[in-house]
């Protein structure tokens, strides 16, 4: 069986977002900005004016620092574009949330349905993954074009905010839903049914390390 | 450091479409088809297969009758240049950044960056530059495990590593994964990442029975029943790589390295005559590597 298509406005209706499955595959169309670290930092600690109108221009916040450069006359060159692990960034994310309506988070490896239940849903949003990781080459063919890029004196180029175009941008995962449910929660559940057969036999090791846990359950996230 | 950043290395291509006719999770054997379309994407489009371009970082060899012009200063300088080059012209992501300051230079290179890390060989007038371009902050771990741990410690210890890292896909697997075995702390890690990164699929141990270890490894890593992004599925270890090194009489350190989805690895070798040769095997791991005498004496090697 092979996943459910979706193509997806970056500034998703309501009823967009209400309708998308854990596991659908989605491809975007519209505007879409970078920003981790650096960005909430600047934006939320510092209190700098966000250079965009949100959520009108964009509802669609990409936890990614391309492959690009910007050129001697101004004009930008965008390679490969894929996420960063976005769990680090729950700190920033529900204060950005509520400045911005970002409705859509994309990124890697998701975050906690604690996360989704707590200020996800509450929001209206959903978490999108990027597949692989690493279809950075894929994602680059789904950039039209590089609208603006701001804060690069600032933050570098690696953590500067870049708003790009995307025309058919994807493919990208649904990992989270309007119930707050985690696909990746889900299929490690799946997983860990096999996990005391696949550990049977080995050896814990003589000396522990301080803090640590036997439950095979636990996330590092 | 181009052919590194678009081109996957053959070796790792065939591993990755093996996996990719055996996995029947439907979620994963999605990612793992979607990977393979974006390798040719890369391809055609001359763009970086990932955008997370990793870390760039150079392995030399040199040939014992290799000399190079201005010296070795002369050599780092043109690899680092080579790394600034690079990171603007193909382009990668100027991920190198100060640890404390996050100043970003915008090329990859700054205070210990790109690494340069040395080998030798016997013979030959030829410098083998070796580009690996590692991405993932994930997916890596080292402990310090006892002659009493025993190879169930090790597999334990190999186990937590995956588990811990494939869940989500944080370790962007499948991968080719590289256990390092002793050596002392900073070793053991150099050992387990040049095991990753060094070596190619399907390449295996000269010790017959570390190279048994290896493929009841990867048989191992790939019974958790986890695939790609950590979704059901039954590829996770495109290959496992083991090195060794002496260690404390007291101590079995252990490290487990993950060369992630886009193992990106490079090798130019350049003759004496300026002759330059491209190839994707680094073949770092020659007998001299592994040598346990005193003296490098070939033929007394061979006939043990």
């Amino acid at each position: 069986m092979s996943p459910r298509e979706v193509r997806l406005s970056t500034t998703p209706s309501a009823q967009a977002i209400a309708d998308l499955r854990l596991g659908d595959v989605v491809y975007l169309d519209g505007l879409m900005y970078t920003a981790r670290e650096g960005v909430y930092m600047r934006a939320l600690e510092d209190k700098a004016n966000i250079p965009l109108e949100l959520p009108s221009q964009s509802a669609a916040n990409f936890h990614c620092s391309p492959a690009a450069r910007i050129n001697a006359d101004g004009s930008f060159d965008m390679g490969a574009v894929t996420a960063t692990a976005s769990f680090r960034f729950a700190k920033w994310l529900p204060e950005w949330m509520a400045k911005t309506g970002a409705r859509l988070i994309v990124g890697k490896g998701g975050m906690t349905s604690k996360d989704y239940r707590a200020y996800f849903v509450p929001n209206g949003a959903v978490y999108l993954s990027t597949v692989g990781y690493g279809t950075g080459a894929l994602l680059g063919r789904g950039v039209e074009r590089v609208e603006a890029v701001h804060w690069n004196e600032e933050l570098g180029l690696a953590q500067a905010m870049w708003v790009i175009r995307c025309n058919r941008m994807g493919p990208f995962i649904v990992a989270s839903d309007m119930n707050g449910d985690c696909l990746f929660e889900r299929e490690n559940a799946k997983i860990a049914e096999n996990v005391a057969r696949l550990y049977e036999g080995t050896r814990p090791a003589t000396m522990k390390r301080y803090g640590e846990s036997d439950d095979r359950t636990d996330e590092v996230i | 450091m181009d052919k590194a950043a678009i081109e996957i290395p053959q070796d790792y291509l065939e591993g990755l479409k093996e996996a990719a006719r055996t996995e029947d999770g439907d979620l994963s054997s999605f990612v793992l088809k979607a990977m393979l379309e974006n390798y040719e994407a890369a391809k055609e489009d001359r763009r970086a297969m990932c955008g997370d371009t990793g870390v760039p970082r150079w392995f030399v060899k040199l040939g014992n009758e290799a000399r190079v012009q201005g010296g070795m200063v002369a050599l780092e300088a043109a690899l680092r240049r080579a790394t600034a080059n690079a990171t603007n012209g193909v382009p990668l992501r100027p991920n190198r950044v100060h640890p404390l300051w996050r100043t970003d230079h915008d090329n990859n290179v700054g205070i210990g960056a790109p690494e340069i890390e040395y080998g030798f060989e016997p013979e030959g007038e030829w410098i083998d530059l070796i580009t690996v371009h590692k991405g993932g902050l994930f997916g890596t771990d080292y402990r310090m495990l006892f002659p009493s741990d025993g190879v169930q410690g090790i597999k334990r210890f190999y186990l937590d590593s995956l588990m811990a890292f494939g869940k989500r896909g944080l370790a962007c697997q499948p991968a080719i994964i590289g256990i390092g075995l002793g050596g002392s702390k900073d070793i053991c890690m150099t050992l387990g990442k040049r095991a990753s990164t060094l070596r190619v699929v399907g390449s295996r141990n000269a010790d017959p029975r570390i190279a048994e270890m290896e493929d009841e490894f990867k048989a191992i890593g790939n019974s958790i029943g986890m695939g790609a992004m950590g979704f059901v599925g039954k590829n996770m270890v495109i290959d496992c790589n083991i090195e060794v090194g002496y260690c404390h009489t007291g101590g079995l350190p252990m490290s487990v390295h993950a060369f992630c989805l886009s193992s990106r690895r490079a090798v130019a070798r350049i003759h004496g005559d300026g002759r330059v040769e491209h190839r994707t095997d680094p073949d770092w791991f020659t007998p001299y590597q592994r040598r346990e005498t005193v003296d490098w004496e070939p033929q007394r090697e061979a006939a043990e």
